[in-house]
């Protein structure tokens, strides 16, 4: 069983309230009828699949039942992050420590995202 | 004011009730409580239930004029009335349950929409949707602990605090508001289920149900 924090609820939950959703991050193409097929079949069917350091998406279904953001190891299973939706991670593939440049700027953008 | 139209569900007409646990009764029995019961079972049932959801800070504002208690803002957070008749509390970061006394509801809910005026919000009466159980007795903690995946113990869940969790293979909203008093609020497609879970396993602590 997993403990994950939920960045809603403020706490660690349970595994079993949780469901994966996906990779996090896809940005929808924002004019999509300029884009080609091919642009398009990425965006809808085409999905990273790294061995380490991963985004998804999760939800807490049983729970507050919100969407937030995971960083997961693939290979060690262990989840090095969760934020909430709109936020960016400090801890990527680049960054496997977290960013080095932690200023107020920098933590203010981090912030900065959909509250609900 | 929206143009939102409400409506009362409670019918003048004296047409026969029966609470979602009534079928339970007669087909799993209600084992009375004995001087060797160390957990009491109770249904409250036809409370008002409402779901409130729209930003905190205005809800809080239309709650405390309304209702007299502050919103809580907090994760977790179950706040009473000064009877402890009437509670509300944290559901998700924009969404609260309201518990009111049966047939409070409607008038509430019209009183709430008055004070919101035009903010962005929704209220929504579920009261027909879920029903409010009671556990009681110095063995309701240990009856959890077998039921429910959330920690229970008193320094993780202090009076006051308010989950939703899983509960068996269903999920309930599990409350502590006081010391010696567990509240489960259950859909009540799901009453029947976890009314005779919790005589399964409550049966070691000689559970009974009070009517």
């Amino acid at each position: 069983m997993l403990y994950i924090h939920c960045p809603y609820c403020g706490e660690l939950r349970e595994e079993e309230e949780f469901h994966p959703k996906g990779q996090a991050h896809i940005a929808r193409p924002l004019d999509p009828d300029a884009c080609s097929d091919e642009e398009w079949g990425d965006y809808l069917f085409f999905r990273d699949n790294p061995r380490g350091i991963h985004h998804e998406l999760w939800v807490h279904a049983v729970g507050c039942r919100k969407f937030f953001n995971v960083t997961r190891h693939t290979v060690t299973y262990e989840i090095l992050e969760t934020y909430r939706m709109g936020e960016q991670p400090t801890i990527t593939a680049e960054h496997p420590e977290g960013r080095p440049s932690r200023d107020a700027a920098d933590q203010a953008s981090l912030r900065e995202g959909v509250r609900a | 004011m929206s143009n939102v139209a409400t409506f009362d569900t409670r019918t003048e007409a004296k047409i026969p009730v029966e609470s979602p646990l009534a079928y339970s009764y007669r087909r799993s029995g209600a084992p009375a409580p004995t001087a060797k019961s160390r957990v009491v079972l109770r249904e409250r049932p036809f409370l008002g239930h409402l779901v409130l959801r729209g930003g905190a800070i205005v809800l809080d504002e239309a709650v405390r004029e309304v209702l007299g208690v502050t919103l809580p803002g907090e994760p977790q957070g179950l706040v009473h009335d000064a009877d402890g008749r009437r509670s509300i509390q944290w559901i998700s970061p924009d969404e609260w349950l309201v518990i009111v006394p049966g047939g409070e509801e409607f008038e509430l809910e019209n009183r709430l929409r008055e004070a919101l005026g035009g903010a962005h919000f929704a209220i929504s009466n579920v009261g027909g949707g879920q029903t409010l159980l009671e556990l009681e007795g110095e063995a309701a903690r240990e009856l959890l602990m077998k039921s429910v995946v959330y920690d229970v113990h008193p320094s993780h869940f202090p009076v006051g605090k308010g989950v939703t969790t899983v509960f068996a293979k269903t999920t309930v909203i599990l409350r502590r508001p006081s010391e010696e008093r567990w509240e489960l609020v259950v859909r009540r497609s799901f009453a029947d289920y976890t009314y005779r879970w919790l005589l399964d396993a409550g049966d070691e602590y000689g559970i009974g149900v009070e009517r």
